[in-house]
């Protein structure tokens, strides 16, 4: 057939000589590129120490908030737990007692508030769910661990520590 | 015989609602024959309650417009009317979601009763089964345009099992008409007037009667509550479940909510409409919560559309993307027999 381009490239292909057949040039042109790396920007990050720096809209781990005063501000209304598609939420409401009205911002609170890290797929959407603004997944990457219980998070781990008053 | 059956039939009289004709007894309400043809044109009612005598007329939500009066003054009704209150007259017309004037009207009525009541869905008890939600989801407004401070009351224990939120009141009486119904001796109602009325039990008398729990089933918002399942979980947690038991002062028959393995709360069965089929006594209420003093029937039948049913639907029903084939479901019926021969 005729060729359709004229750019058309001849290979020459010739018996490799002593050298080429020890690998030297091949061997040279290796070590150019690693050594090259040496004086470039480095591509990794040191991570536990260092931390990258995230999108805006990255979600990560679950934290649940207090208002101004330092309440917490979660209810337990259920609706996140509701929505959730992975079923990793699970809670356990109670009413607050009168000398507990520093603590919580709604006659009702959680109990027990409880993620299943394992489970959660962190979609977001109990943030979106949320009536009260009280859950949002603005914390860190979920560090590993050795075993599945540990990956239950419980209200020690999720709530937002206290504002500290000045 | 046959005589008689056609005197009945004669008797009978025709309405259309929303285009659809039907023949009802003469003395039925615009909503009781809506509620004969059933679906989407039933208008929804906040205080009619068909079983308790005397009830509707109060909230206003059932309006329909009445564009034929009869066949004998075809007239239209000057206003809206409350469908629970006015009865039907032979060749009647009436609109309810087919009249934009209908829909903007009850829109009106939703944000009048939304005026006092709390937004605190997140905390209260009825959520998920209330019919405020669902009317405010429907036809609500996404923001009030109240600027005023609402009237708040403090909670009041009725009884050592029932309590009262009158923040949430909507002031249906319908808790009265049940009082007074199923009572002999009435002993709460409403004091006051107008914007100032509220229910109570007169210093907080305790309500002492076997069926005293009914006001809990019939409370179409939060307002009375039961204290034995205060705050113990949503109810679109637990999962329904009919059951019987016999009885010597009720049918027995209830609606237990589970959650794991406990009785979280005990219900009368409710129909579609939120009304409960039959009353029961406080004892089959508050005090059987063991899964041993039941005989379970099955689980109830929870609309799809419902909180409720979600995460556990009892019928599968595929979205139609598919047109069906009866052609194509043949030869796949073939080709899988073929396979099933190798």
């Amino acid at each position: 057939m005729e060729p359709l381009t004229s750019k058309k490239k001849i290979l020459i292909q010739k018996p490799l000589n002593f050298a080429e057949r020890m690998y030297l040039p091949a061997l040279g042109k290796g070590l150019a590129i690693t050594i090259s790396h040496f004086f470039k920007k480095e591509a990794t990050i040191r991570y536990p120490e260092v931390q990258r720096e995230m999108s805006i809209n990255w979600r990560g781990m679950h934290s649940l908030k207090r208002d101004e005063d330092g309440k917490e501000r979660c209810t337990a209304c259920g609706l996140c737990a509701l929505s959730c598609p992975a079923e990793a939420i699970t809670m356990i409401a109670a009413e607050r007692k009168p000398e507990e009205k520093d603590l919580y911002r709604e006659e009702k609170y959680a109990a027990v508030y409880e993620i299943n890290m394992l489970r959660c797929i962190f979609c977001g959407l109990c943030e979106e769910a949320c009536p009260k603004e009280a859950i949002y997944l603005d914390g860190p990457i979920v560090p590993s661990d050795y075993l599945r219980k540990d990956f239950i998070y419980g209200k020690d781990k999720l709530v937002e520590e206290p504002l500290v008053k000045k | 015989m046959i005589k008689e059956y056609h005197l009945t039939m004669s008797e009978k009289v025709k309405v259309t609602i929303d285009g659809i004709t039907v023949e009802v007894e003469p003395g039925t309400t615009i909503l009781n024959a809506a509620r004969q043809i059933g679906g989407d044109i039933v208008p929804p009612a906040m205080c009619y309650y068909s079983k308790l005598e005397g009830s509707g007329g109060k909230c206003r939500t059932c309006i329909v417009k009445v564009s034929k009066g009869s066949e004998k003054d075809p007239r239209p009704m000057p206003k809206l009317v409350a469908s629970c209150r006015t009865t039907v007259m032979d060749g009647m017309e009436v609109q309810n979601i087919t009249s934009p004037e209908v829909i903007e009207a009850r829109s009106g009525v939703v944000e009048m009763l939304l005026i006092n009541h709390p937004l605190d869905c997140p905390v209260c008890d009825q959520a998920g089964e209330c019919d405020l939600q669902n009317l405010g989801y429907e036809h609500g407004l996404q923001k009030t345009r109240y600027e005023f401070e609402r009237r708040t009351f403090e909670r009041i224990d009725i009884g050592d099992k029932i309590q009262l939120h009158m923040n949430r009141c909507i002031l249906c009486y319908r808790c009265v008409f049940t009082a007074d119904q199923i009572t002999n001796k009435r002993v709460h109602g409403i004091l006051n007037r107008g914007d100032h009325s509220e229910i109570s039990t007169y210093i907080q008398t305790a309500v002492d009667n076997d069926f005293s729990g009914n006001v809990i089933d019939v409370c179409p918002v939060g307002a009375l509550t039961d204290k034995t399942f205060r705050f113990k979980n949503r109810v679109w947690f637990t999962k329904p479940v009919d059951a019987h038991r016999d009885c010597p002062t009720c049918s027995g028959k209830v609606t237990l909510w589970y959650k794991g393995e406990d009785v979280l709360r005990v219900t009368a069965r409710k129909d579609i409409y939120g009304e409960v089929e039959e009353f029961i006594c406080n004892t089959c209420r508050f005090d059987k919560k063991k899964t041993a003093d039941w005989t379970i029937e099955h689980p109830t039948h929870i609309s799809d559309t419902s909180v409720i049913s979600s995460n556990h639907y009892e019928t599968m029903i595929p979205l139609p993307v598919i047109q069906e084939d009866l052609r194509l479901q043949e030869a796949n019926k073939v080709e899988l027999e073929k396979t099933a021969k190798f």
